[in-house]
């Protein structure tokens, strides 16, 4: 029993300092703006930190843009769910790896260091529909009626 | 539309050697079924303001539309994209809560070094006190200060040596009272030259730190 219980342990050891690393940051913050991280909910204030995995989440009067380590900068409009699905960002070679999905509402992004290195680096997905990011700024819409699809 | 690509966006094909009442009504069908393309959404591409060239393909299954100019667009439906062009004015009017919470943007600065160390040129000491202004400006500043090499030496050379020059340069900010918690120093080596040039060229273009206020 020992046996299999050490590496269960050492994997949950090891697992929250993996996410436990900062991706982006919260610049602008207007009304209800909320972060859900493992379960939790965060109040997405002015400054907070995001990490690899966050939902983040609008109210009817909030809004939010946040600036990723790469220089993406992502910011969405009332009523939405945004998902930082995955993040990985070598600061050294500038490769790496960003997915963010839209659940609902409206995001408008500018790409950064990831796009640019490698135009396949970047997607975000709506319920419908995946982006394909090589290099650009745009805005994208999910309406909430078949954000359960 | 001669800015976007549509591909995969035929109708099915009408029936063969239908009478003429089966085939208006496989087109009204047609029609119909086109019409309930329910939207989903929708997305608009911008003007880059870098002013560098913007591509974005919008998938749905099979089914793909390339925008690559300014204000190009597709309507997500649950058919699959439909190509249309959009406007400045339409897309504030759908997004301005989005677009009015988008981020400052990042402002580089770039600093060059005395060759063979980690000191700043005199001009470049000048450009570091033009960085304060934009870090006090800013709401909840980040401060990323990347360090570069010319070519002459190896990566693992390099990767060391640019992430010195970074360091200095940190240390030089938060000397000026930037808490150092929101500085962070990166070395790039000598991957991203200012000046191209071939392997072991010394070049004080490319001995610089660049300084990316956020």
């Amino acid at each position: 029993m020992i046996r299999w219980m050490l590496p269960v342990a050492l994997a949950m050891c090891v697992a929250p300092q993996a996410l436990a690393t900062d991706i982006g940051q919260i610049k602008v913050s207007k009304g209800s703006v909320t972060i859900e991280r493992a379960s939790q909910a965060i109040p997405g204030n002015l400054g907070a930190r995001v990490q690899q995995g966050d939902v983040v989440k609008t109210g009817a009067d909030g809004s939010v843009g946040i600036t990723m380590s790469d220089n993406s900068l992502l910011s969405a409009g009332p009523n939405s769910v945004l998902a930082l699905d995955q993040y990985a960002f070598d600061t050294t070679t500038n490769q790496g790896r960003f997915d963010a999905s839209l659940a609902k509402g409206t995001l408008a992004v500018v790409s950064g260091r990831l796009a640019k290195q490698s135009p396949g680096s970047m997607t975000v997905r709506t319920p419908s529909a995946i982006l394909a990011v090589r290099g650009t700024e745009f805005v994208v819409s999910a309406d909430a009626d078949h954000a359960a699809r | 539309m001669p800015h976007a690509r549509a591909t995969g966006l035929r109708l099915p094909p009408t029936p063969r050697g239908a009478r003429p009442v089966l085939l208006g009504l496989a087109t009204l069908a047609a029609v119909l079924a086109a019409g309930c393309a329910t939207p989903t959404g929708e997305v608009v591409l911008l003007p880059a303001q870098d002013g560098h060239e913007s591509v974005l393909a919008v998938k749905q299954g099979e089914r793909e539309v390339v925008l690559d100019k300014p204000y190009a667009a597709a309507e997500t439906t649950t058919q699959g994209p439909r190509a249309f062009e959009s406007s400045a004015k339409d897309v504030q009017a759908k997004f301005g809560n989005a677009l009015g919470a988008q981020p400052a943007r990042p402002q580089s600065f770039t600093l060059n070094f005395v060759e063979g160390s980690n000191e700043l040129t005199d001009e470049s000491k000048r450009v570091l006190e033009n960085v304060l202004p934009d870090i006090e400006k800013r709401a909840v500043p980040d401060i990323v200060v990347i360090g570069h090499t010319d070519s002459v030496g190896t990566d693992a050379y390099n990767d060391k040596l640019s992430l010195q020059r970074a360091d200095a340069v940190r240390d030089a900010l938060i000397a000026r009272g930037i808490p150092a918690e929101d500085i962070v120093a990166e070395g790039r080596g000598k991957r991203d030259p200012l000046v191209a040039t071939g392997e072991g060229v010394s070049e004080a273009r490319n001995r610089r730190v660049e300084v990316i206020v956020r």
